[in-house]
């Protein structure tokens, strides 16, 4: 089976990162905990790869532990938006028309209209600031992406005949739910999954730069940019590196979710004309 | 000289063959039809004649349209044939127009697109059109959108923006397929009468051998690509040469042989009736219409019978199909199995097949799961090797291998689709099966194999059933009694060969008179 | 056509309604006791009591709502604890900033993904497509402020076309203060445009599969004409929604450009009211934005029914 480039390259960026956060946890090249002010503000060279910041701290380091932080948010986020997302939208489909199914699709439209970088902000600030609330914050805006799309997913499949035939043979909409419209539906909701996976992970760098992220000492993309742009004439590289690192883990994600959509559920346009 | 010449036209897409050698001739104010079943290149026949041939096709050969050869010329040539001089009617009228178009916009495209008449000129004659084709001026003026007409009037716009500058050549590929039987009667003499008063030539694709012999006046029958016979309507009839021809027409005309029926011994009764449906609001302080799907509808159903139900689309049918099989929730009257009111012991003994062989499975299951969906319905589901031994019967008793309970379902076709769908149906040995549309999606061969099976099984064991359809030539063949039923209400009812033959009420009677007939001719026996 | 349009105003306004509860609750409720929360941990209780006066906290929760709402329905937003102004003269200061720089952003958007999206549409699977996809690609994954902070490194830092950061406000003049949101549009617009570009591309491929495309080609019409004629037209339907709720984000999410710029928008506004602990300023300009974006959004629906006809005729 031939498996389309886009799915190959990302799976490779996004395993680099995805390695480099895991290893972080036992391995960083420097510890990024001890400031060697004498160091500051390097270039990438043989003793530190992508340079040191104006800390003197090693940047492959920072960005290692960076990846941690971002993916541990994101994955996190994720998981709260299917968790909730899923089971509200598969409710609404199994009771469409209903007054439940009007709550579902009002409540959704009403946290999409929430600009969704302002009320994160709020939880953030009124919760305090850290990876834990950038997570809730983050999570709640997930939720309706995925009530909505496993709901029109759902709703598609409610209306083939062989639902008819499991309601025939007596199952219940629940039932039926779980072993026949969830499978179908579920290549869709990981394609989804890996595309909020790289939307969590800007979410979080951009509440990173604005302080309202993690915190210190735990590192993250989003501060380390914070903390480059003063200097950024100076020290280029200290602005650029950690900049690409979020680009090409969400380019990787990206890909890897695109790739996936075509491996997985090959809808495949006739051209007419 | 011929209008349209097709000369050994072949055709590739992306290096599979698709046409081997077609050739065709197609004279003013003909009407040529193609016929054969599915796969058999007819459309593509239709899509390479205008040049809409999909990405990858190579085609050989020589199209004259009036002595021109089609294939030779580019593609801006090509538009300016397109519409002007070959107009083209597809299958599917629903969505064949743009819908936020008003029709009169789109018929007075074509004008505009051909002709550099100023837009008030263009609508006027599209009005004209409209009118031709039969939609009014009062009931469908200019500024109609297409959500607002049904499929028969739909297709009647199409029709108009085909013909709007009286082309030499109409192409219609399966033009009525997808509408009722009365309004694709009426369909079918538009087309017939535009191209007598025109003088056009038509070229119409359709698989049903019926409406082929009640149109045409030249038939070409084609198989996997190739023309396999063709000749003049009454010649072909009258001397079928190719054995593809004869398996053909055999399938279409094809009757089954039916055990004789038990005597009667109620089964299902269905008592007055009713399920009724609130609509949304006309007005914005107006009532909520309600409508009744089914409105009063009474019948007994007999051990070991089997009924026919006989209707067009909005008539109820589906909805009283779904209230039988205890889906719907029902406003007046009552259902009983047996004696017994509609509960699960009641629904373990009936069972359903749907008209649609590519919904009807889960597509993630193996064959074997899907059959035994229906052991849900019993207290005490068979296991391990009882269960398999009961797939494996079920599975030959339609004809497959039990081995076959292992695949998945998008390893087999439409007509073996059906036979496990049949299965999954059989597999609790209920006392009633209700066939809905169960063989209408199936090409003509197919559905001949299927319907001998149905024989077969009422042969091997008590079976009754409900038998759905708008063909009502294989109602006659496979119902003891049938109903008539119209909005909502069972118009007549009476063993079929009675009702199909003498009908009293007079929407049976519309239905029968434009149903197309295959006429009654006796095939030779190959070799002969 | 009135049916639809009354019900979207119903659905308007039970939006705002529950908008401006949740909001309430979040910024009032949650916090505990707001007077405390303004006035940080070491606070003396006096301080505590003599805020808490001022506010009106002593009265009751649905008092003191409604009187918020009462307030904003009348124009009146508050006092800002922290400057001591009308929160809408401040409003009205910072409107100044993020209503054109949307607008710039947003503009700029629609030049890019328009004819990148159609122009990829047309060119399926070819070089051109490729292309336009890669590109799109790549803009998705880049956040709007690294973006923003590559431009001034380039065109403010070393080619000084353009100043760094700040707003000289529009006494200086149209053209200078235009000028110093141009870095800012450009860098909201970009990934932006790329998001639109391939919603662009995705919504006309979708209505280039459609029968009625089939239909047109048999008139006659070029393969160009069936698609500006007819698909460009239809493909636009879904593209409005995703407008609208770029709109909404380019006001009320430019905050973290306008932190990079220096820009005094609404968004910095509320960044800074939320360190300084302002709850009045948050709470009314919060909703504020939140407003706008149901306002925008209910635009669209309508625009949505002006263009689709099946809209007006349905329930």
């Amino acid at each position: 089976m031939r498996l389309p480039r886009t799915l190959l390259i990302g799976a490779l960026l996004s395993t680099v990162f995805l390695g480099a956060a895991l290893l972080s946890l036992v391995w960083t090249p420097y510890d990024t905990q001890i400031l060697t002010i004498t160091q500051r503000l390097q270039t990438p060279s043989a003793a530190h790869w992508l340079g040191t910041d104006q800390l003197g701290r090693d940047l492959l380091s920072m960005v290692m532990e960076g990846a941690r932080t971002s993916i541990a948010v994101a994955v996190l986020a994720v998981g709260i938006g299917m968790g909730l997302g899923i089971p509200l939208g598969l409710l609404a489909a199994a009771m469409r028309g209903s007054l439940i199914d009007e709550l579902v699709m009002r409540a959704n439209d009403l946290v999409f209209a929430f600009p969704s970088l302002v009320i994160a902000i709020l939880i953030t600030a009124v919760f305090g600031a850290g990876a834990v609330n950038a997570i809730i914050a983050i999570g709640i805006f997930n939720i309706p992406v995925f009530a909505r799309l496993s709901r029109g997913a759902a709703l598609s499949i409610w209306s083939r005949d062989f639902i008819l035939a499991a309601r025939v043979a007596g199952k219940s909409d629940a039932r039926i739910s779980i072993e026949h419209i969830l499978p179908n539906i579920a290549s869709l909701m990981i394609v989804q999954g890996t595309i909020q996976f790289s939307l969590g992970i800007l979410a979080e760098a951009a509440l990173s730069y604005i302080g309202l992220g993690a915190q210190p000492p735990v590192a993250s993309w989003g501060r380390m940019l914070a903390d480059a742009q003063t200097l950024a004439s100076l020290a280029p590289h200290v602005a650029l590196v950690p900049g690409l690192a979020i680009v090409f883990t969400v380019l990787g994600l990206n890909l890897l979710g695109d790739g996936l959509r075509d491996l997985l559920d090959p809808r495949i346009r006739v051209a007419r004309t | 000289m011929s209008l349209l010449s097709i000369r050994d036209l072949s055709l590739t897409i992306h290096g599979t063959p698709i046409l081997d050698r077609v050739s065709l001739e197609v004279a003013p104010g003909d009407i040529v039809a193609i016929t054969g079943e599915s796969g058999s290149g007819k459309s593509m026949t239709a899509l390479a004649t205008m040049g809409l041939l999909p990405q990858g096709a190579q085609a050989t050969g020589q199209i004259l349209l009036e002595g021109q050869d089609l294939l030779a010329l580019s593609e801006p040539q090509m538009c300016a044939v397109r519409g002007r001089r070959i107009g083209m009617v597809f299958q599917e009228p629903m969505t064949a127009l743009n819908p936020v178009q008003t029709i009169g916009a789109q018929v007075a495209e074509t004008i505009l697109q051909h002709e550099g008449v100023p837009r008030s000129v263009a609508m006027q004659r599209a009005r004209a059109m409209l009118d031709r084709v039969g939609l009014p001026a009062e009931r469908f003026p200019l500024t109609r959108y297409p959500h607002e007409l049904s499929g028969g009037q739909r297709q009647r716009v199409v029709i108009a923006m085909a013909i709007a500058l009286r082309p030499a050549l109409l192409i219609a590929d399966e033009p009525t397929t997808a509408l009722d039987v009365t309004t694709q009667a009426r369909i079918l003499d538009l087309l017939k009468d535009l191209t007598r008063d025109f003088g056009m030539g038509l070229l119409m694709i359709t698989h049903d051998l019926a409406v082929v012999a009640g149109m045409a006046d030249r038939i070409a029958v084609m198989q996997h690509g190739r023309i396999v016979e063709t000749g003049a309507t009454a010649d072909l009839f009258a001397h079928m040469q190719h054995p593809y021809t004869r398996a053909l027409f055999r399938a279409s005309s094809h009757v089954v042989d039916l055990p004789p029926a038990p005597p009667p011994e109620p089964l299902l009764r269905v008592e007055n009736v009713i399920r009724s449906y609130r609509q949304p609001r006309r007005s914005l302080f107006g009532p909520r219409p309600v409508l009744r799907a089914v409105d009063d509808v009474s019948f007994d159903l007999h051990r070991g019978e089997r009924l026919g139900l006989v209707g067009e689309s909005g008539c109820g049918k589906s909805t009283l199909t779904r209230a039988l099989l205890g889906l719907e929730p029902l406003q007046g009257g009552r259902i009983t199995l047996d004696g017994d009111p509609l509960g699960p012991a009641a629904r373990r003994k009936m069972q359903v097949v749907f008209q649609d062989p590519y919904s009807s499975f889960n597509p993630r299951h193996r064959v074997a799961r899907l059959i035994t969906e229906p052991f849900h319905l019993l207290p005490a589901p068979p296991q391990g090797a009882d269960r398999d031994a009961r797939i494996a019967r079920a599975l030959t008793d339609v004809g497959l291998k039990p081995s076959d309970a292992d695949k998945y379902i998008h390893e087999f076709s439409g007509g073996q689709r059906q036979r496990i769908a049949i299965a999954r149906a059989l597999i609790n040995d209920p006392d009633l099966i209700i066939f809905d549309e169960a063989v209408s999606a199936l090409d003509v061969s197919v559905r001949a194999q299927v319907l001998d099976l149905i024989a077969d099984l009422c042969r091997k064991r008590p079976l009754s059933y409900l038998f759905i359809s708008h063909d009502l030539h294989v109602v006659r063949s496979v119902t003891d009694r049938v109903m008539v039923m119209q909005a909502g209400k069972i118009v007549e009812q009476g063993p079929t060969a009675q009702v199909l033959d003498s009908p009293q009420h007079p929407y049976t009677r519309s239905l029968l008179a434009a149903a197309p007939k295959l006429p009654d001719l006796r095939i030779p026996a190959d070799g002969a | 056509m009135i049916r639809y349009t009354l019900g979207r105003l119903l659905s308007l306004c039970l939006s705002l309604i529950v908008a401006s509860l949740v909001i309430f609750a979040v910024v009032e409720v949650v916090p505990g006791d707001p007077a405390a929360f303004m006035l940080g941990v070491n606070a003396r209780p006096d301080t505590i009591a003599a805020l808490r006066a001022e506010l009106g906290l002593d009265q009751s929760l649905p008092q003191r709502y409604l009187s918020w709402v009462g307030g904003m329905l009348t124009g009146d937003f508050g006092i800002s604890y922290t400057y001591r102004t009308p929160v809408s003269q401040m409003v009205l200061d910072r409107i100044g900033v993020s209503l054109p720089l949307a607008l710039m952003a947003l503009t700029l958007t629609i030049l890019i993904a328009f004819p990148a999206g159609i122009y990829a549409a047309s060119r399926r699977g070819r070089a051109g497509d490729l292309g336009v996809m890669g590109a799109t690609q790549l803009g998705v994954a880049i956040p709007n402020f690294w973006f923003a902070m590559i431009l001034v490194l380039i065109f403010a830092i070393n080619l000084r076309w353009f100043s760094a950061g700040g707003f000289p406000g529009w006494e200086a003049g149209p053209a200078a203060a235009l000028k110093s949101l141009i870095l800012p549009a450009i860098a909201l617009a970009l990934p932006q445009a790329a998001i639109l570009t391939r919603v662009m591309r995705s919504s006309l491929l979708d209505m280039l599969g459609e029968d009625f495309i089939r239909t047109a080609r048999a008139k006659g019409l070029s393969r160009r004409q069936a698609l500006w004629r007819h698909a460009v037209r239809n493909a636009m339907i879904p593209v409005l929604t995703i407008i609208g709720l770029q709109f909404a984000f380019l006001l009320a999410g430019a905050i973290v450009i306008e932190q990079v710029f220096f820009l005094p928008g609404l968004g910095r506004l509320i960044f800074q009211s939320i360190s300084a602990r302002d709850l009045i300023v948050v709470e009314s300009v919060v909703m504020l934005l939140v407003a706008m974006v149901i306002l925008v959004n209910f635009a669209v629906d309508l625009a949505y029914a002006a263009v689709d006809p099946r809209l007006r005729a349905r329930a």
